[in-house]
């Protein structure tokens, strides 16, 4: 086939994945990939454009050489590819999965203008892939230790960033993580269908490999202090998250069969509760499903439940489809899979029966109406307007707010009213020595932010090792309105 | 990663056992009231159990575990030198340890083993302490030397009257209150029927009362809000708001509907778990 010349390739090269009515009856991943020759021939579709000017590359958080890699994958050299892929990204397979390409490197792609924006997720995931079933790994060389000591509080995406690129200047790091597996949302939140745990343990060795210690069960707030961690270590980096889940405050919130969708996918993905009883963990099978909210979470959870055998899966919105957060790929993947969508509504209460479960969701219609703080149109309900709608469970994924369990121990850490930490530009916080990232700073946010934040914040880490210059005050940066 | 290996294992009741686990971490930072959450092994649950006792200088922790179901019975075969896979904690917030005056300690079965360091506590703060410990019958009385120790008074009930005084902890509770005493707070761990009527009799009285609440858990560190109970109307996580609350608030009837919540798979893990175990698996 020609990949030279002046003939551009339009369309891109599919990708396969299975079929709905055999994906749903398990776990197991719905995107199949590329094959070696179809990687290589919709890599021959980049244009090559120089690296200073490649709006792919402004595009991703963490800066992924992306024509670098694709120009080695064209020519069928995998580690090559690899070795550029991590030189900012050291979760490639994760990445490559779960990232909102079209809201990231794919939307700026010149070859939007004359054809298909070029597949980048899907390439990055492949050449992951590829290493990890032929045992290619990068060679990475660690500098001579600086003796300098690092902890990092929880092991989700931002946190491990932040631990790869700090050990790879030569400090000796140590990640603390409350779950017993390290991963973050990555473990207990994204499912196996979409990211399957073995893809994340071994991204995990490779932090391992290369000296990270990862130490589980370790709450700090509570099995260590902050106070304790600032003593022993030359800095630390919260990378803590979001998973505090809101519930909505409405009559019958606690009848039982209502999750929170946290609840929801640790029981079924960090605990297994899909394999109940081989694993010891339960979990209801419940036949008509509601889901509330509009994001990832709520199709992970509305996908999920469709998994455990759910004849009927509702997810509820109260705003219309343009307006849902979740990746476009995940809802047209739910739409396909038969879970069906009821947009401008909200509930108003949930219906119990006498032994307390729930059986019905009373639902209010909503208009839109003008936009609010947000920049999004804000919902608004149409009095007399309810109805219900009989479930037998009911997922509420309405957002999450960072875990307060840390915040206590230590008073002087600045939150802002949502109750996400301070940080300045240099994600230092309002405690010396302590720096924060991922959704501990925006709430919640994307895999690749938080590894950005990881990544970004690494440097400062090691330019304050270098210093030990600390601001007397700390000017808090908006990393919301910088998307 | 630390290895949880038990050093020492007694029985103290049929279906109750104790348990000294080396967890050095969490002896260090453990205080009364607090619990942890026990996986056994790569396909187990997550658990909560309060520590019973702790020695930081040693670097381990003590449990009471009673056998219930399929982890508790499973953890039940565990012997010394055995390992469990992960511990977490210590968790929840601490008991406010203060200057009561006469304190009631009122707990039912394995309720005592959460009472235990509690009392302690209050003990050695300078209080008086009143236990009121209750069984359903002689042979599963537990701890009773243990808070003869702490306590300036010991009343042990059982429901059969084979042991001690016969009759319910919160019978014994209601003579005390009706006899005079005026106790400063009245603590109370164990069933949610008891806890309940322990709220009741005391709100009666007058006199501040905290439960410890037993929800279901999983992470226990306010992630997923398995655990919520509402308190004065309000939702809260009792993984990290309590377990301690104030009793005269708790809404015992939902608590209780929601322990409820997985009785058909609770009885089908352990159904399997009889059978290879009779299979000697
Ligand atoms: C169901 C679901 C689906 C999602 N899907 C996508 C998607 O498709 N694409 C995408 O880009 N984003 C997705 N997201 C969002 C994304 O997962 C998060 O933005 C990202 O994981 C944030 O990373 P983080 O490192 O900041 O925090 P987290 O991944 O939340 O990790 C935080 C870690 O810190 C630990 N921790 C917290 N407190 C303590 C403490 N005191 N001591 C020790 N450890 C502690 C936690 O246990 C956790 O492991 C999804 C989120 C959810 C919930
Ligand atoms: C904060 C806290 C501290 C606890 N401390 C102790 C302790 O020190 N010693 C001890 O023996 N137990 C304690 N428990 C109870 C213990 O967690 C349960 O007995 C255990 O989870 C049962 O697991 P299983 O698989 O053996 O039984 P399952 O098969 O899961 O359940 C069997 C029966 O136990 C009841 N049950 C289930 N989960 C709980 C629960 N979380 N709490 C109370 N009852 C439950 C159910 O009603 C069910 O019918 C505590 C619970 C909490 C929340
Ligand atoms: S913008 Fe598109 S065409 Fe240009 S380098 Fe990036 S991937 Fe290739
Ligand atoms: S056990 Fe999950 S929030 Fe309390």
């Amino acid at each position: 086939m020609s990949t030279g010349g002046s003939r551009v390739k339009k369309k891109r090269v599919p990708v396969p994945r299975r079929e709905p009515a055999e994906r749903i009856r398990d776990f197991n991943e719905v995107v199949l990939g590329y094959t070696l020759e179809q990687a290589m021939e919709e890599a021959s579709r980049c244009l090559q454009c120089p690296l200073n000017f490649a709006p792919c590359v402004k595009g991703c958080p963490v800066h992924v050489n992306i024509p670098g890699f694709l120009r080695k994958l064209r020519e069928g050299d995998v580690k090559g590819a690899l070795e550029i892929i991590m030189e900012t990204n050291p979760l490639p397979g994760i990445t490559g999965r779960v990232c909102p390409q079209e809201e990231q490197c794919e939307r700026n792609c010149i070859m939007g203008r004359i054809g298909d924006r070029i597949n980048i997720g899907k390439l990055e995931r492949f050449v992951a892939d590829y290493a990890r079933k032929h045992g290619i790994r990068p060679e990475v060389k660690i500098p001579p230790s600086t003796g300098k000591k690092i902890a990092i509080v929880g092991s989700g995406p931002a946190g491990l960033t932040a631990a790869a690129e700090l050990r790879k200047m030569g400090h000796e790091v140590r990640v603390f993580e409350a779950l017993h597996e390290p991963g973050g949302v990555l473990v207990y939140g994204i499912p196996e269908f979409r990211l399957p745990k073995e893809i994340v343990r071994y991204e995990l060795e490779y932090l391992s490999k290369i000296g990270v210690e990862i130490l589980t069960d370790v709450v700090v707030g509570k099995t260590l202090s902050l106070r304790d961690l600032l003593t022993e270590y030359d800095a630390v980096f919260l990378g803590t998250g979001a998973g505090t889940p809101n519930f909505l405050n409405i009559p019958g919130v606690n009848c039982l069969n209502i999750y929170s969708a946290n609840e929801f996918l640790t029981r079924v993905n960090l605990m297994k509760a899909y394999l109940f009883p081989e694993y010891d963990t339960p979990i209801k099978k419940p036949n008509r499903v509601a889901v509330i909210g509009g994001g990832n979470t709520a199709m992970d959870a509305a996908r999920s439940a469709l998994r455990l055998g759910s004849r009927e899966v509702y997810v509820l919105y109260r705003r219309t489809k343009e307006l849902m957060t979740a990746r476009q790929e995940e809802v047209e993947n739910a739409e396909e899979e038969g879970v069906k969508f009821m947009f401008l509504v909200s509930p108003v209460e949930f219906v119990c029966d006498d032994k307390g479960r729930v059986k019905a969701v009373r639902l209010i219609k909503m208009r839109l109406g003008e936009p609010g703080r947000d920049g999004r149109p804000r919902p608004i309900p149409i009095p007399g307007s309810e109805f219900e709608l009989e479930v037998d469970a009911v997922i509420i994924a309405i957002g999450q707010t960072p875990n307060r369990i840390l915040f206590k121990d230590i008073p002087e850490l600045k939150l802002t009213e949502k109750g996400t930490i301070v940080v300045d530009e240099k994600y230092r916080t309002t405690v010396k020595g302590v720096f924060a990232g991922g959704d501990a700073i925006r709430g919640e946010s994307t895999v690749v932010k938080a590894m950005g934040d990881g990544w970004k914040a690494a440097r400062s880490i090691d330019e304050y090792l270098k210093t030990g210059e600390w601001p007397p005050e700390i000017k808090p940066h908006d990393f919301e309105a910088e998307n | 990663m630390p290895k949880y290996v038990i050093t020492a294992k007694r029985k103290l009741a049929p279906r109750v056992n104790w348990f000294r686990i080396q967890a050095p971490l969490i002896a260090r930072r453990a205080q009364p009231g607090q619990f942890v959450i026990v996986r056994l092994h790569e396909k187990g649950e997550r658990i909560p159990l309060t520590l019973f006792d702790w020695n930081a200088n040693e670097g381990f922790i003590e449990l009471v575990v009673q056998e219930v179901g399929k982890t508790t019975m499973e953890m039940g075969r565990y012997n010394v030198g055995d390992h469990v896979l992960n511990i977490t904690g210590p968790l929840g917030n601490p008991t406010h340890i203060d200057m009561y005056g006469v304190v009631v300690i009122v707990c039912g079965g394995v309720g005592s083993a959460v009472c235990y360091p509690v009392a302690k506590a209050l003990r050695e703060r300078g209080n008086k302490v009143i236990s009121i410990i209750g069984f359903r019958t002689r042979e599963l009385v537990i701890l009773e030397e243990e808070f003869r120790r702490i306590s300036d008074e010991v009343i042990v009930t059982t429901d059969d009257g084979s042991y001690g005084v016969k009759g319910f902890t919160t019978d014994a509770l209601r003579s005390l209150l009706e006899s005079g005493v005026k106790p400063g707070l009245v603590y109370t761990a164990g069933p949610v029927i008891m806890m309940k009527k322990v709220a009741e009799i005391t709100r009666r009285h007058g006199v501040l009362t905290y439960a410890s609440l037993n929800p279901i858990m999983v992470d226990g560190t306010g992630m997923c809000g398995a655990c919520r109970v509402t308190v004065e109307g309000r939702t809260v996580f009792a993984c990290v708001d309590g377990p301690d609350f104030d009793a005269h608030k708790v809404d015992f009837d939902e608590l209780a509907k929601r322990l409820a919540q997985y009785t058909e798979e609770e009885r089908i893990a352990l159904e399997k778990y009889l059978n290879t175990v009779s299979r000697g698996g």
